[in-house]
Parts: structure tokens; C-alpha cells; sequence
């Protein structure tokens, strides 16, 4: 197996900033904004930008809600992908709001396709969009771009990404994996 | 990956702690989706299920269907009372008639103890028993598992009395194997008649007095008298039964404290519990009806998820 660094600690600091700004941009001050973060692995993600935006850019009470897409995913009976399902946590109405899907990594789009189908169990949401910390260039299985993205890169099939967060994984760190 | 050890759910005693465990936490994400403005999720598109029902029932019917639909299953459901097994068509024929028109599952309900395992036996489809004769419904203990684990925050190290007909009892009988599985004490509290011979080589005591039985428990799940089951006299009249295991509020405020009470359904009201313990505080009954939804959606995921695609 090896192992290669694609982001250092302080190279996501520089990138999470870099994605605040852009959300303040476009949301201003999140007043009909919602941050949904994708489970499992989107949510440690959306948790850090919650806390960045109302650390370090002063924008107030930012709603932050956790999706599981595992009911909704494409390939039941058709991998060994897990049953279980992670905890869904929406305490508001998506109606009329808009959404901000918050995933680690872009891959085949497959998880982003379901998430599209959750989310609608919590009403029409104005708008949806994607915001992701790694883009998987030229690996898409379906029609479905971020609209934030951290770092694009190419990687091939038997390649896997993999982020560590620090708290979860002990860092904030970013690997490119070769089996 | 977690996957339940069976490919059917003929009953507890088939199962493991550890899937009694993944079942649950399967059933509290999909409470959480029951409880949303739209109750429903895709999961089970391309799958079929029939739901057989040889003996008659209301409330596990209703949720066994319920529970398909919130899947997105497609549903075709049975009752024994308008179909050929009049004429004297078998079980094993009957269930592959239904098989042929390509079901990939089916719960069944049956008056003969075994019937569940006898199918699986028998044909190429995931089999739920929906309660079997006196024999086992596990889905009814898992749910009633599952609301003391609600109500309580654990089921291991509890104190669970049975009180009123063991004897007849499939929900007695999948009870108590649920219940020591996950680590709680058992009794049962009956008239003698009512109850098995051999309840105690279970490990299960046996409280005459629905008093001390009550002062014992944490929680008393009340049973139901099912005539329709008895052949003879078992005791003198109803009104005995209810003066001597039938639970008012008077008894209920007089334990030293306060205990949950259960009931699997239907109630026989002013029998096994008055209308004001059905409806008191200390009742669980209708939450347990809300939790069967969210177990069988558990259990039907997660065996739908062993059936081969294509």
C-alpha cells in the first residue's frame, strides 16, 4: 500500500477559509441558508465551516443538519456497501430554504444522487448546492458538479482518497492511497 | 459489514444478541423517518412481499403493511378466509402459487406451532412468521424489547413479569427468549392452569401473587385470555380471572413504585387491565404500536438486503 499526502493540515486551514468566504459570499448571513452535512463522513466538514463562520466571521446562528442518505442509496442488494445507517438530525424545515450539501470527498456523484432524493422527505428546498472538499476529477457516474470545491484531483479507480479529521482521526490531513 | 446470522425470522430462539442489537439500531433511524412529514424511503423498490395471514389479526397486519410501504415494497397481502385453502389446498402449495408469481418474501401467520419453519424448509423465499400457534412471534417481543429500551434506556438487568394466559402464548413464550437474551429477569404471574408445565426449565420463575409479582417487576407486559384457543375451562369465570390477575388503578397506586405497564393487544378491557391503567401515564401500549412499525421496517431491511438481486 502507499501513501501519498495530497493536503497538509495547514493547506485545509488555508482551503476551509478560503470555502467561509465564498459561503458568505453568495449566503451573506445565512438567514435562509441551511448546512446539511452529508453522513457519515460530511458531517466532521460541515461541523468545522459551522464553527469557522461563527468563530472567525461573526455571521450568527448558522443551522447545521445531518443527512443519511443509507435508505436511499441506489445499490441496495447490489455491494456489500453497510446497512447501517447513521443518525438523520434536520430539527427545521428545508421548505422554501436554500440547502447547502456538505460532503468530503466528490466521487462517482452516487451519494449526492440519493441525498437529492433524502432531502426532499423535509419539504422543497429553493435551491440545493455542493460544497466538497475533494473533487474526483473525470470519475462521475452522473451529471453532478460541486459548486464549492477544495481541491480538485485525479485519481484513478483503484485509488482512494481518504480524510482525516481531527476530531475524529487525530489530523486534519488528506491521503491519496494505491492498493 | 453487519448483517443479521439468519435469512429468515422464524424466531428469537433462531437469532443472536447481536442481531437483536443491529435490529434496534436499524429501528431507530427508522423511527426517525416515520416520525418526518414524508414517511417513506425507496429502499425496497424491486422487492415483493406477500403477506399471508391464516389466522385472523388487526393490529400486526396493519403494521406488517404499514412497514412494507414506508419500504417502497410492493404489497400483496392474504387472508386465509377467502382463498383456496378452503377448498384444501396445502400450505406449501398455496405459498408457491404466491412464489410463482415472483414474491421475494413472505410473512405468514399460521395456527400450527412450527408452520414458519416448515416453510423455510419448504420453499426459495425469506420467511417473517408473523406468529405461529402458541409457538413464537418475534417480531412482538422485539418491539416490546425495543419500547423498555425506550422507556427504560436498557432492557439487560431489568425485571420483566408476564402475567395472564402463558400457556396459549406465543408473545410470552418470544418474550422471554428476547428478554434473556439481552440480560433481564423473568417471571410469570397466572393461574396455574394457565401456565406450561415446564415454564421454569426456560430459567423463568413462576409469582402466583400478581401482587408480589408486581412489587418485584419493573415493568409487567399483561396478556391477553385468548378463549378462542381454549378447549376447556382453564378457570371459573372472567370475573375471577379479573379480580385476581386483572391490574386497576388502585392496585397500580398502591406498589411501593412506579411500574411500566405493556400490552401487546388487542385488550380485553376490565379483564387483564381497566380502561384507566390502559390509558394511565405508566402505559406504554401505544407506543409500542408506534415502535412495531419502526421494528418490522428493521427487520424487513434487513432481510431483504440477504435475498440475491436478480
Amino acid at each position: 500500500m502507499n501513501q501519498k499526502i495530497l493536503l497538509t493540515s495547514k493547506e485545509i486551514a488555508t482551503i476551509l477559509h478560503r470555502l467561509a468566504c465564498q459561503l458568505i459570499e453568495k449566503h451573506l448571513d445565512f438567514s435562509n441558508t441551511i448546512l446539511i452535512g452529508i453522513q457519515p463522513r460530511g458531517t466532521f466538514l460541515a461541523e468545522r465551516l459551522k464553527q469557522l463562520l461563527e468563530a472567525d466571521y461573526q455571521v450568527k446562528n448558522v443551522s447545521l443538519g445531518y443527512l443519511d442518505i443509507t435508505f436511499f442509496r441506489d445499490d441496495f442488494r447490489r455491494t456489500q456497501k453497510p446497512l447501517e445507517a447513521n443518525q438523520t438530525k434536520i430539527d427545521f424545515l428545508v421548505e422554501g430554504k436554500k440547502v447547502i450539501f456538505i460532503d468530503d470527498v466528490l466521487y462517482t456523484g452516487r451519494s449526492i444522487r440519493s441525498a437529492l432524493t433524502a432531502i426532499q422527505s423535509f419539504g422543497r428546498p429553493a435551491e440545493i448546492e455542493l460544497l466538497v472538499l475533494i473533487d474526483r476529477r473525470f470519475s462521475r457516474h452522473l451529471p453532478i458538479q460541486p459548486d464549492y470545491r477544495g481541491r480538485q484531483v485525479d485519481a484513478i479507480n483503484n485509488q482512494k482518497v481518504i480524510v482525516s479529521w481531527q476530531k475524529n482521526d487525530q489530523e486534519d490531513a488528506v491521503y491519496l492511497v494505491t492498493n | 459489514m453487519k448483517e443479521l446470522s439468519v435469512n429468515h425470522l422464524l424466531g428469537i430462539k433462531y437469532i443472536t444478541k447481536h442481531d437483536i442489537d443491529l435490529i434496534f439500531e436499524t429501528a431507530d433511524q427508522f423511527k426517525e423517518v416515520i416520525n418526518r412529514p414524508i414517511k417513506k424511503v425507496p429502499s425496497l423498490r424491486d422487492v415483493t412481499i406477500a403477506n399471508i395471514f391464516f389466522e385472523n389479526s388487526t393490529r400486526t397486519k396493519l403494521s406488517f403493511e404499514l412497514a412494507q410501504k414506508r419500504l417502497s415494497a410492493d404489497v400483496i397481502s392474504f387472508s386465509a378466509a377467502q382463498s383456496s385453502v378452503k377448498k384444501g389446498e396445502t400450505l406449501v402449495d398455496t405459498v408457491n402459487n404466491i412464489l410463482a408469481m415472483k414474491v421475494d418474501m413472505v410473512v405468514m401467520r399460521h395456527s400450527y406451532p412450527g408452520a414458519a419453519y416448515f416453510l423455510s424448509q419448504n420453499i426459495k423465499a425469506s420467511i417473517v412468521n408473523a406468529g405461529d400457534g402458541a409457538h413464537e412471534h418475534p417480531t412482538q417481543a422485539l418491539l416490546d424489547s425495543y419500547s423498555i429500551r425506550e422507556k427504560l434506556g436498557d432492557v439487560g438487568g431489568k425485571k420483566v413479569v408476564i402475567v395472564g394466559d402463558i400457556l396459549h402464548s406465543r408473545v410470552a413464550l418470544s418474550n422471554i427468549y428476547a428478554l434473556q437474551m439481552q440480560g433481564a429477569e423473568v417471571k410469570v404471574c397466572g393461574p396455574k392452569t394457565l401456565i406450561s408445565k415446564y415454564i421454569e426449565s426456560l430459567g423463568v420463575k413462576v409469582e402466583p401473587n400478581l401482587r408480589k409479582a408486581l412489587e418485584w417487576c419493573d415493568v409487567a407486559n399483561m396478556l391477553r385470555v385468548q378463549n378462542e384457543r381454549m378447549d376447556i375451562n382453564y378457570f371459573p369465570s372472567t370475573r375471577e380471572y379479573a379480580q385476581q390477575y386483572g391490574v386497576d388503578k388502585a392496585l397500580l397506586d398502591s406498589l411501593s413504585k412506579e411500574i411500566v405497564i405493556m400490552h401487546p393487544g388487542p385488550i380485553n378491557r376490565g379483564v387483564e387491565i381497566t380502561s384507566d391503567v390502559a390509558d394511565s401515564s405508566q402505559s406504554i401500549i401505544l407506543e409500542q404500536v408506534e415502535n412495531g412499525v419502526a421494528i418490522r421496517m428493521a427487520v424487513i431491511y434487513l432481510l431483504a438486503s440477504k435475498i440475491k438481486q436478480g
